[in-house]
């Protein structure tokens, strides 16, 4: 799982056309327990970085990282922007500190994983997007090594966004409709499952 | 003059986040500085970090500046243009817990008496006080 700069490149297009593909899917969601934006706030987001594509791939992967998570802070527009964006920034920032992939992927991750937490002062089973990164977060440690890491992480991602939906929002815009928030699988959550499915399917090579 | 806290207003709407800045001017006059700004970067209901960051920047004082926000994505975003700032600026912007509108209006009136900016979030987060 080395990560060479073209395969960076193309591993970031693989994510970025694919949350542009899913923003239908996660309007109808953010629709029904949320304000309806996330799917065009994604897309606009993942636009600007798909547009900034070459730029951010000229970086060493420590400052490509940085650029992606302020691309996302400064053109999202809803509270997405930070949360993707905060991820993406420590995510870069940790590599900045003596961490490499793919040996501490783990723990790059982790820290961006931290930084969603602080800065939607939220926790997994809050039905949120860390329902489906705090768990990918676990199987990238404990299969850390492991010939079958990718698929583990895509059947982490794909259960755990299908769990989110028996969950009773208490964060986030959908919180506000407490028990009616159960039934829905929560869009953010499943954004975030489709970014590190592509992610997957791109370092498999099929796309 | 930079002798009283500025205030921002951060709303999903742009209508709204005028509509506040103008009641708060009428009730308070204009020797606060009030700052507004709303919509995504699109223009469409949402906000933007970097609009944020540049009303911020048109309400400074060097007595600091109170954000007041409507719902969730303009307290993350608000948040995170507070982090984006000018180091030396950061300490000296308050995201506050209130409504809007009243919270607005309250934390512009306490501001107009040259009060800090602590008492400024202090009395407008009283609004939101159990």
């Amino acid at each position: 799982m080395s990560l060479q700069p073209e395969t960076f490149k193309s591993l970031v297009k693989v994510a970025a056309e694919q949350v542009i593909a899913s923003a239908p899917e996660l309007t109808t969601l953010d629709q029904a327990i949320g304000d309806g934006d996330h799917g065009t706030n994604m897309k606009r987001g993942f636009e600007a970085v798909l547009g900034k594509l070459d730029a951010i791939s000229a970086q060493p992967l420590n400052e490509a990282l940085k650029m992606i998570g302020k691309t996302l802070v400064m053109t999202v527009g809803g509270a997405s922007g930070p949360l993707y964006g905060s991820f993406f920034l420590a995510a870069g920032e940790a590599l900045s500190h003596d961490r490499h992939l793919p040996d501490d992927l783990a723990d790059v991750f982790g820290s961006g994983v931290n930084a969603v937490s602080a800065r939607g002062r939220s926790q997994a089973g809050e039905k949120t997007m860390l329902d489906v990164l705090v768990p990918v977060l676990e199987t990238l440690r404990t299969g850390a090594g492991q010939p079958d890491l990718i698929a583990r992480v895509r059947a982490t991602a794909a259960e755990a966004v299908e769990r989110t939906a028996p969950m009773q929002a208490t964060k986030g815009r959908a919180s506000f409709l407490g028990p009616r928030s159960v039934g829905h699988v929560d869009p953010g959550a499943r954004s975030s499952c489709v970014l590190v499915q592509a992610v997957c399917a791109s370092l498999e090579g099929q796309p | 003059m930079t002798d009283t806290v500025g205030i921002v207003i951060v709303s999903h709407s742009k209508d709204i986040a005028k509509g506040t800045a103008d009641m708060v001017r009428q009730m308070v006059g204009s020797e606060v500085k009030v700052a507004f700004c709303g919509g995504n970067p699109d223009g469409g209901l949402g906000t933007s970090v970097s609009l944020i960051i540049d009303a911020i920047n048109d309400a400074w004082s060097a007595k600091g500046v109170a954000i007041l926000v409507d719902l969730g994505g303009a307290e993350t975003n608000s948040e995170m243009a507070v982090e984006m700032l000018e180091p030396a600026r950061r300490d000296l912007v308050v995201v506050c817990n209130a409504p809007i509108v009243e919270g607005a209006v309250m934390a512009a009136t306490e501001a107009a008496g040259g009060s800090s900016l602590a008492q400024v979030k202090a009395v407008a987060e009283e609004l939101s006080a159990d």
